[in-house]
């Protein structure tokens, strides 16, 4: 400041004062910004351009309009109505000949294989007995003869409904809805329908581990909270430390804890109480129980510091007002723990969402949450376009929720001086 | 606070005790994994039952022999250290810079700086994949660097942008009213106040990368494996007492990390308590 006012006193000296404080103001302002700015390049370089480009992949359409070019611009005044006319067919014929000249025709089929399943095979198929270019005017006997496929209108309707150059088709896959051959959304063939129970088993997880944390989280926090202070530093370690443990320590310590041989079935079967060991990881108990230890500090955080904040005089006024405990707990008590309850709540159900580790480890097949799906689609399958639309609807949930989270977290931190 | 629930009533007695039982039971919950697996790193069997046939550290030699195991400690620490030096320059940039910038857009780039904490790691890993492979930067270990060191730098900016909160202003004021340039008054005396702070952003950031599994699933080669990528497999194929053994190895840099930090807490709140009072 005082540099800038010794730089400013140097100045032409008819500029008012307010003038040079403006500037000066100004310059600081931008040197702030240009030491923000190293971080939002890496940024954008390390995370925001990679989400983006995942974002993009979920629209992307470049298979079709690539390898089979001609086709498409033969489509593009197509009405879809009856079969396309013969100019089709030939640009058709010329694509796929070149298209295995180059040794890409498997880009496409793949492609188009989402959409219409068999579709592999015609395109292969055609590819493989087009052994000469047809004669002029001959192309749609052709190809019909090669594969009969060729004349049915939803074989052409599939390429025009892959070509691109952005395509709504993965998404809706994502939400288990397809297009049909007259380009309206319908809801997928059953047996592609997975998705929206995937999404349902999400929710269902998610929110099933945040109900567990508040149960088990309220009365450690609220033990923490009216303590003396040193015994509830001494609690906290107990609580701090599981967080601060790798997670995938504390995910082996589950398995050992929890298999058929572990501890829990041995000790059981040590006291007579069980005969064959129950099963108890690898389902959906072993996710709740690894997944709530996981999340429970989470939980117990938010709700410690919020009711250390609550004055006891509110209870005792209550008591002395002749309300009965648990009165004076549900009317008086409770309501002031909600900004806490819903603080961690949906800081629980956040990152639950995201699950993936856990859930791979100690869950069974019908176990896995949304995240497991993208990772298949992405190493196992390499079908990126559906990980993208499934990793954005993943990206949006989260989003809307971290939004909400941020407005609750701030609007306690403006009214938090007034309620004490 | 205690006197204030000496319970008065029976009922009150009732009340608290039960909340003192399941909040007990509770807790136990909370440390029974660490507690369960500790012993079992010391057995001299190759099963992970109790009771225990015998004591031995032949688990934690076969831990220390192993090439494996060593090379995936070596990667764990070269990228930890790599990404922490990292994120602590961009994030402690961006801390000072954000304490001082006053822009209706700082909201905005807040949250974008702070993003990578909330996003789900496997969306961060697939993009990164998608993005990093073209640069051939998957199965490397500048990728990893760069992927962890985007994941640590929240981190950074907000246990520093807390220390500078507590920061008193006018002391670089002072500093630069008796004549020392802005980098010598950050040298000086801001940097020394602030460095607990920075400490502590900088155990974040480690333990971040330290921890971190799913990015380095998505893009580490076989030479890059990281510890916890080595116990993601060991845990898949079957869990050896070799795994419970660096199991204890990693909880204990957690006792140390959370014990550094605590200490640094305390110093930091003792150091602007005496430079403010």
């Amino acid at each position: 400041m005082t540099a800038a006012f010794v730089a400013g006193a140097e100045g032409p000296p008819e500029v008012s004062l307010k003038r040079r404080l403006k500037r000066a103001e100004r310059a600081r302002q931008f040197k702030a910004l240009a030491l923000v700015l190293p971080l939002l390049v890496f940024l954008l370089f390390t995370f925001l351009g990679p989400i983006a480009g995942m974002l993009w992949r979920s629209v992307d359409d470049w298979e079709v309009p690539q390898v089979l070019p001609h086709t498409v611009s033969a489509l593009a005044n197509w009405d879809g109505k009856d079969l396309p006319d013969e100019k089709a067919y030939a640009a058709l014929a010329a694509d796929i000949q070149s298209a295995r000249a180059a040794g890409t025709v498997a880009i496409a089929a793949k492609r188009l294989n989402y959409s219409v399943n068999g579709f592999r095979t015609i395109l292969t198929s055609t590819a493989r007995n087009l052994k000469t270019a047809p004669e002029p005017g001959t192309a749609k006997d052709t190809l019909i003869k090669i594969n009969p496929a060729w004349g049915e209108r939803s074989s052409w309707a599939a390429i025009k409904g892959a070509s691109g150059p952005v395509t709504s088709f993965y998404l809706l896959a994502s939400l288990d809805l397809t297009r049909n051959v007259d380009g309206q959304v319908v809801a997928a063939p059953e047996d592609q329908s997975i998705y929206r129970d995937v999404f349902a088993r999400t929710f269902t997880i998610s929110f099933g581990v945040t109900a567990l944390c508040l149960l088990l989280g309220f009365p450690v926090a609220y033990l923490l909270a009216n303590l003396p202070a040193g015994r509830s530093n001494l609690l906290l370690i107990f609580v701090l430390l599981p967080f601060w443990t790798s997670l995938l320590v504390r995910t082996c310590a589950w398995i050992v804890i929890l298999q058929s041989e572990g501890i829990v079935n041995d000790s059981l079967r040590w006291l007579g109480v069980i005969d064959e060991p129950l099963r108890l990881i690898y389902n959906r108990f072993g996710v709740y129980v690894a997944m709530t230890h996981v999340l429970l500090p989470f939980m117990i955080l938010p709700l410690y510091s919020v009711m250390k904040s609550i004055s006891p005089a509110y209870m005792r006024a209550a008591a002395s007002l002749g309300a009965p405990p648990v009165t004076a707990f549900l009317r008086i008590y409770l309501p002031q723990t909600l900004p806490g309850i819903g603080a961690g709540g949906l800081l629980v159900f956040i990152l639950a969402l995201g699950y993936y580790i856990t859930p791979a480890l100690v869950g069974g097949a019908g176990d896995q949450m949304i995240s497991y799906f993208i990772a298949f689609y992405t190493t196992e399958t390499v079908n990126w376009g559906l990980a993208s639309a499934l990793g954005a609807v993943l990206l949006l949930a989260t989003l809307v929720l971290a939004v909400v989270y941020g407005k609750l977290v701030h609007g306690q931190q403006t009214t938090g001086g007034m309620k004490n | 606070m205690s006197e204030n629930h000496a319970p008065r009533t029976p009922g009150q007695r009732a009340a608290w005790l039960s909340t003192v039982v399941v909040a007990s039971l509770v807790l136990v919950f909370l440390m029974a994994p660490i507690l369960a697996i500790m012993p079992l790193s010391f057995s001299s069997g190759a099963y992970l039952t109790y009771p225990l046939p015998g004591v031995s550290f032949r688990w934690y030699e076969d831990f220390l022999n192993s090439p494996r195991w060593m090379l995936s400690l070596k990667n764990s620490i070269i990228i930890g250290v790599a990404s922490t030096a990292l994120s602590m320059v961009l994030g402690t940039l961006a801390a000072l810079g954000l304490a001082q910038w006053k822009s209706k857009f700082k909201t905005v780039v807040l949250a974008v700086v702070l993003s990578p904490v909330v996003v789900p790691g496997v969306i961060t890993a697939v993009g990164l994949y998608f993005f990093f492979a073209p640069l051939g930067l998957t199965g490397s270990y500048a990728g990893l660097i760069l992927a962890h060191t985007a994941l640590a730098t929240p981190f950074v900016v907000i246990t520093v942008s807390a220390t500078l909160q507590g920061f008193d202003m006018n002391l670089a004021r002072a500093s630069a009213s008796l004549g020392a340039s802005p980098l010598y008054t950050f040298w000086r005396v801001i940097l020394p106040l602030i460095l607990p702070g920075l400490a502590s952003g900088a155990l974040f950031a480690f333990a971040t990368s330290f921890d971190e599994v799913v990015v380095v699933l998505f893009m580490a080669g076989p030479e890059q494996r990281t510890l916890p990528r080595e116990m993601f497999s060991g845990i898949r194929e079957n869990i050896s007492p070799t795994i419970t053994a660096v199991a204890v190895i990693l909880t204990t840099i957690s006792v140390m990390l959370l014990a550094t930090l605590e200490w640094l807490r305390r110093r930091n709140e003792k150091l602007q308590g005496n430079v403010n009072g």
